[in-house]
């Protein structure tokens, strides 16, 4: 197969996945419709639920009877699945086709972005069930994959001199890793809040704002994490590519102000008065900030990282 | 900063005195809530930078502004807005910040120190308030054998009479003090080390070279405390600068694929063949050498109205565009009977359009054109006023060629020539070559910088990611009693009870001689 028959394939691929996010959205949907419409489950039950065994946690379980897992919630999570298998394809075969990496780029973040944050949504199945965020998860892939395909694709090029290294490979797959962890965080920072505001309708249904809480912590935490890592390797290529570590390039800058703001957060979470829902808001901020970073930085602000394969397109 | 303190001791009486409220105003920077707004405002502090074109990343996108808005120059001037990570008002937040850090470390240093010499501290009274509570089967015969369970699982242990109280993760706090030193310590190297380097640009068309000298340096920036005579003695000459194209793929015929610039290096009285790539960088003496631009130079021979070589030199153009459509100017203030300025474009392969100007269809050199307009008049040289390289003030002048003149452009190929209207002489294409611009750097900081980072990331995980708790295991009549205290973020703290109590219970039942290899002997907050 030729770079553009592959390529096009891949772009099959992707229409295919956006179409089965799309059912996995409606799925999901109808799963919150169901929870709203439930009624709560009566306290007794869940006290024995509780009192299985020691890997029960009965101090938390004042809110979510785990067992309940309702047949929307497995067809859109199944979906989903799907939907990420197809999109992994597209990515792969985008990759094949470009013969480097599939992340060099905005179309390609884009496509490797999604794939790593539905990817994070369907492993944390493993450790827990968030099948609750499905919308959420499900509704962002598919907004982002079709804004990426209408209006920023671009042919499959050669990398540009500058990115011709192994620092691509690291730098940028840290970076959508980190991404990923931080959208599932804010996704359950912004349940909190509903959470916290009105605890009424599906909303019942779900884990404590403070269960909620937690959660988004540690999956921030880890993002955290990628994001420092982020930050350093792309300081090490800036210093090969460029001739120093640093220098306040506008990415450098939002790079910056994202690392300081989830900084922030996790201070906030060890303090009184920040703990709860100004914590919440501080990791929905970061979030804002990650994809303002990918959108409005890298279109619109004049820099280094002029990556987007937009204006060099001849 | 993990801990929150207690606002303790501020309620005092109604005077305060200068003492007190020197006090009163050290402890609310260095309290966390101060800290966290701190953070916030740095990240808001930085925003600006990335509107406003800055000094330091974009001199060119500076002046553009200014000369777009002159009526806000004052205010851009006033608040610094470009040097936005230098200025005033972004100094003194992170300066704050940095100080309520230290405010905050040091008092924590000390308790840790001490805190890492004490023994776990006394099991209290009552477990049953205490997270996850429970109680096994066994007596105090069995402490002994808890104990060793809780030292392979990483615990620091004591006894308290018929109880044991242990401790882990000292190394939580540890990385988390660690982790704010090695900041600190990156914004000391960075801010004091950054002031013995410096960096500089030289432009070098192919064949030529230069000496490592401040004269030699197109543009040259110093750190404060750079001294000149630390300029190590080398020289490097550009033998030739190669690109490669991309001329297949149909989406990015004529996009670069590789630039290599040979170079030929002497030191120490020895020569040597080297070469420069982009995120290859030559290391000479304690300088790294960079390529960070190129374009051409086509060579231009001026001669007089009796044949005489006025002017004859590879005169560098700066490229407009991906596809090398490159401005150049160059004047000619003596040898002419006028001064004569002359100024326009080089098409690396030059296609004439419609409306009769030319286009460049191809960043190599596939058909070279050159077209200029001429000028005669004052280049504006005499006044003393520096004056840019690469731009021609044409208030004093008289177009000659090309524009609104009347006369075509004067428009050549390589080894062509034509006549400067007014008779005062030829203008020659003689050939051109490429040029690229070597960026000279020294940085002192980098390898200390880089430890830093080592130790910062290492620390950041310890203190991220290993839980701190106390445990407790008392022997009471109905048994023995566990309970566990989290000290900072622990998720899994309540499961790790629970682990320990499965355990001595598992052994309690008889299976104890069997090998315990199954207990994790670290724990992780991540993997509950």
């Amino acid at each position: 197969m030729t770079v553009a028959e592959l390529d096009s394939f891949s772009l099959l691929l992707v229409y295919s996945a956006m179409a089965v996010y799309t059912l996995a959205f409606v799925a999901f949907a109808a799963d919150i419709a169901r929870r709203s419409a439930a009624r709560p489950v009566p306290v007794e039950a869940r006290e024995l639920v509780g009192a299985g065994g020691p890997a029960e946690r009965p101090r938390h379980e004042t809110a979510a009877p785990a067992a309940v897992r309702h047949r929307a919630a497995r067809v859109g999570y199944a979906l989903t699945v799907i939907g990420w298998v197809l999109q992994l394809g597209a990515t792969v075969l985008r990759g094949v086709a470009a013969g480097r990496v599939p992340w060099a780029n905005m179309y390609e973040f884009a496509l490797t972005g999604i794939a790593v944050i539905v990817g994070v949504f369907v492993m944390s199945r493993l450790w827990r069930d968030l099948t609750f965020l499905g919308v959420f998860i499900t509704g962002i892939a598919t907004l982002f994959l079709g804004v990426a395909t209408v209006n920023v694709y671009v042919p499959v090029v050669p990398l540009a001199p500058a990115l011709q290294t192994p620092w691509l490979v690291i730098h940028v797959f840290v970076a959508t890793l980190a991404a990923g962890f931080f959208a599932l965080g804010s996704g359950l920072s912004l349940l909190q809040l509903l959470k916290e505001r009105r605890d009424g309708g599906f909303l019942r249904s779900l884990p404590t704002a403070a269960q909620m809480e937690d959660l988004a912590y540690r999956v921030g935490v880890i993002g955290f994490i990628f994001w420092t890592f982020t930050l350093i390797a792309g300081a090490i290529w800036a210093e090969s590519a460029w001739g120093r570590y640093w220098g306040w390039d506008t990415k450098e800058v939002w790079t910056f102000v994202i690392w300081v703001i989830y900084a922030g957060y996790i201070h906030a979470r060890a303090t009184r008065g920040w703990r709860g829902s100004r914590s919440a808001w501080l990791q929905l901020i970061g979030f804002g900030a990650i994809i303002f970073n990918y959108t409005v930085v890298n279109l619109y602000f004049t820099g280094l990282h002029a990556y987007s394969g937009l204006t060099t397109a001849t | 900063m993990e801990t929150a303190q207690p606002d303790d001791g501020s309620g005092g009486g109604p005077r305060l005195g200068v003492r007190g409220w020197a006090r009163f105003l050290w402890r609310q920077l260095t309290s966390m809530r101060t800290a966290i707004v701190l953070l916030l405002l740095l990240a808001v502090a930085a925003i600006p930078g990335s509107l406003i074109p800055q000094r330091s990343a974009d001199p060119n996108g500076v002046i553009a502004v200014r000369e777009e808005n002159p009526e806000l120059v004052w205010l851009y001037d006033a608040l610094s807005l470009h040097d936005v990570y230098s200025s005033p008002w972004f100094s003194a937040i992170y300066i704050l910040l940095f100080t309520s850090l230290v405010g905050c470390v040091i008092p924590r240093l000390a308790h840790h120190w001490r805190a890492m010499r004490a023994r776990p501290p006394r099991t209290p009274a009552r477990l049953s308030r205490l997270v996850g509570f429970q109680t096994v089967a066994g007596d105090a015969c069995d402490l002994d054998r808890v104990d060793r369970v809780l030292r392979r699982r990483g615990y620091r242990t004591t006894r308290y009479g018929e109880s044991i109280s242990a401790e882990r993760g000292y190394l939580r706090e540890t990385g988390n003090l660690l982790f704010h030193i090695s900041m600190l310590g990156l914004l000391l190297v960075i801010g004091l080390g950054s002031g013995f380097g410096y960096d500089g640009q030289r432009l070098l068309v192919e064949g030529r070279g230069f000496a490592n000298t401040l004269s030699s340096y197109d543009s040259f920036n110093r750190g404060q405390w750079f001294d000149d005579a630390a300029l190590k003695p080398f020289a490097v000459a550009l033998d030739d600068l190669e690109v490669v194209y991309e001329t297949e793929n149909p989406n990015a015929v004529g996009a670069p694929l590789d630039f290599t610039a040979r170079v030929t290096v002497t030191e120490d009285g020895a020569q040597r063949q080297a070469q420069i790539k982009v995120n290859h960088p030559l290391r000479v003496a304690d300088a790294d050498l960079y390529l960070i631009s190129n374009g051409y130079a086509p060579r231009i021979s001026v001669r007089d109205a009796s044949g005489q070589v006025v002017y004859d030199e590879y005169t560098p153009f700066l490229a407009q565009d991906n596809l090398y459509t490159s401005l150049g100017v160059m004047k000619l203030p003596d040898g002419l009977e006028q001064q004569v300025g002359l100024r326009g474009f080089f098409y690396p392969t030059g296609v004439q359009l419609e409306t009769g100007a030319y286009a460049s269809a191809y960043p190599d050199l596939a058909f070279p054109v050159l077209s200029l307009q001429a000028f005669t008049g004052d280049l504006g040289l005499d006044a003393g006023i520096p004056r840019s390289v690469y731009a021609l003030d044409t208030d004093a002048m008289t177009q000659i060629a090309g524009g609104d003149s009347g006369v075509d452009a004067l428009t050549l190929t390589p080894g062509q020539s034509a006549e400067i209207p007014g008779g005062l002489g030829t203008i020659t294409f003689e050939d051109v070559r490429r040029y690229g611009v070597i960026e000279v750097h020294v940085d002192h900081t980098q390898t200390a910088v880089f430890w830093i980072i080592v130790v910062l990331v290492l620390s950041l995980l310890a203190s991220l990611l290993i839980p701190r708790r106390r445990m407790w295991v008392k022997a009471t009549p109905g048994g023995l009693e566990i309970a566990g205290l989290a000290r900072g973020e622990d998720p899994t703290l309540e499961r790790a009870v629970g682990d320990l109590a499965e355990r001595i219970r598992h052994e309690a039942d008889g299976r104890g001689q069997e090998p315990m290899a199954d207990a994790p002997a670290r724990e992780s907050t991540i993997d509950a």
